[in-house]
């Protein structure tokens, strides 16, 4: 990739000048939590210093703006992920959030006998949520398998999908792998059956725009600090037919129509699944997240990240012993390996000494690791502001770790 | 027989020699391939203590008024700090373990070894070893 503007985009990241025991920071654990461009660290400055307020009470001028801002926040995840309406886009305080408020929800709608289908693939929190709605409703939590190379088995999709399917959660993109899984596949398969999907997009936001209306999706989660954005936000999008007919996931202010102590009435959508005071700022700050990302545009982070991935993946099959995991034909920049004979957590520790940044351990897909048979991985996951050189000062470190512990 | 203490500011000193965290970790890589730290019949589910990312097992035995520990870990440079803690902990009265620190960790440059949040099992394991001296001391006091 040649006119990929990486040295000014490095620019805006003040945290990627800083040092770790001495050596650059050379952070390659995207896809745990991503960095802040100073575009949105300044956004949370001004919120804090010129308009912080509670919003959708306050008559005046400060409640007012922040008010403003926040929906103007709602309004441009809405196009991002082009929602039809924007009461279909719920701030939460995550994925985790979404992923609950709608197992929640569905857990006053199904029954014995009812069918669920999660993917091998998916991460504790979008496998939890769910096995505690089956319990509560008796509902049967089955499991679409994954194939060696990290991939999903579509043929036994096929197969598990049948009339009694009311549900379907697949993530978009793998956090432990990489893997971009054929949603689109799934959701019509669903839909065939009258089978409603949630998809978890945690790891995709950051890699690809998704179009809800285009993948025809019912539930699609996010976080925003997987994006550029803060931690503690995020936002669930439910089709409008969907949210109203979910019971609410919270009670308390702001999600309320009507209160007395015989009854209470709901607020309309989106009000009626946000109870309390939301994270202001953070939704503001999710706002100007995804405006930088859109001005560097998703189709030149997708094809830079690309290359990352190629040349990290060739080099670090240099290294005899190493062996990665998840080979799907679709992924996007994660890299997941061991070495053989060398505990993950061994590397991790070298590499961290060397001032580089990965992720070790399970990477909360246990499921996973059962399958390989495995305690963990090291997990790589690049980004856009991501050089070549930091891919050559992985393969360098993981070396140095490889002849310290053989 | 040297006191915990003793063996603790040994260990300082030997580190000491070492110019930067390179040979320090080389060394506890050393220590954890070279020590047999644990018979295979203890390795079991119910001498382990779930440290999340590594693995850790203990077992102690009681000999002489003194507590015998031997541990192991699946991954080495656990394992490292491992030695350095059953040397300083082992063949030694339940009173003594109980009463002592691991400041010595921090002294040579491993403090991060046993931060609570680390997830290696390290922690766990320290308390396990107070555990056991706290029972042998009951015992002994029956
Ligand atoms: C695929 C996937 N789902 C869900 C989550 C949970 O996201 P959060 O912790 O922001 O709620 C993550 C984050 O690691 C993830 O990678």
């Amino acid at each position: 990739m040649t006119n990929f503007p990486i040295d000014k985009i490095r620019l805006d990241f003040p945290i990627l000048q800083r040092k770790v025991n001495g050596k650059p920071l050379v952070y390659l654990d995207n896809a745990a939590t991503s960095q802040t461009p100073k575009q949105v660290i300044d956004c949370i400055v001004e919120y804090y210093s010129l308009y912080n307020a509670n919003i959708h009470r306050g008559v005046h001028t400060l409640s007012q703006e922040a008010t403003d801002a926040y929906e103007a926040a709602r309004e441009k995840i809405r196009v991002h992920f082009n929602a039809k309406h924007r009461e279909e886009i719920i701030f939460t305080s995550g994925t985790t959030e979404g992923i609950n408020l709608v197992a929640h929800g569905f857990s006053k709608r199904l029954k014995k006998g009812d069918e669920v289908i999660v993917s091998a693939l998916e991460h504790h929190s979008n496998i939890v949520p769910w096995q505690m709605m089956c319990e509560e409703t008796g509902a049967k939590l089955r499991v679409l398998p994954m194939l060696p190379n990290g991939e999903l088995d579509m043929n036994a999709y096929a197969d598990l999908v049948n009339a009694n399917t009311k549900l379907v959660f697949v993530n978009h993109i793998s956090n432990a792998l990489g893997t971009i899984n054929p949603i689109k596949q799934i959701i019509e398969k669903a839909k065939k059956v009258g089978a409603a999907v949630l998809i978890d997009g945690a790891q995709a936001a950051p890699h690809i725009k998704a179009d809800v209306q285009d993948l025809d999706v019912d539930f699609y989660v996010v976080s925003a600090h997987k994006m550029c954005g803060p931690t503690g936000v995020g936002v669930l999008f439910g089709k409008k037919t969907w949210l109203e007919k979910l019971h609410p996931y919270q009670g308390g202010g702001e999600m309320i129509d009507q209160v007395s102590f015989e009854q209470t009435t709901y607020a309309g959508l989106p009000h009626k699944f946000e109870a309390g005071t939301p994270n202001i700022c953070g939704g503001i700050a999710f706002g100007a997240a995804i405006d930088y990302m859109n001005t560097i545009g998703f189709e030149a982070i997708a094809q830079y990240e690309h290359d990352l991935l190629v040349k990290a993946t060739q080099a670090l099959l240099e290294i005899d012993g190493l062996k990665i995991y998840g080979t799907a034909k679709e992924k996007t920049s994660v890299i997941s390996f061991n070495i053989e004979g060398i505990h993950p957590y061994d590397i991790g520790t070298i590499v961290d000494k060397l001032g580089i940044a990965v992720r070790t351990g399970h990477h909360c897909a246990q499921p996973i690791m059962d399958y390989y048979k495995i305690p963990g991985t090291v997990r790589a996951s690049f980004a856009f502001y991501n050089t070549f050189e930091e891919v050559e000062a992985l393969v360098q470190a993981v070396k140095k770790a490889k002849e310290m512990l053989s | 027989m040297n006191t915990i203490k003793e063996i603790q500011e040994e260990i300082v000193d030997e580190f000491s020699m070492f110019d930067d965290w390179m040979q320090r970790y080389e060394y506890m890589i050393e220590l954890g391939k070279s020590l047999p730290l644990i018979e295979e019949q203890y390795k079991t589910d119910d001498y382990k203590i779930k440290g999340c990312q590594s693995q850790v097992w203990v077992h102690a035995d009681f000999q002489d008024g003194q507590v015998v520990f031997t541990a192991d870990s699946d991954a080495i440079i656990t394992k490292g700090i491992i030695a350095l803690l059953v040397r300083s902990f082992s063949h030694q009265k339940p009173e003594d373990i109980i009463a002592a620190d691991t400041q010595f960790i921090d002294e040579i440059g491993l403090k991060e070894h046993l931060s609570p949040t680390r997830a290696n099992g390290l922690v766990s394991m320290i308390k396990q070893l107070k555990m056991y001296a706290i029972a042998y001391q009951a015992k002994a006091n029956n």
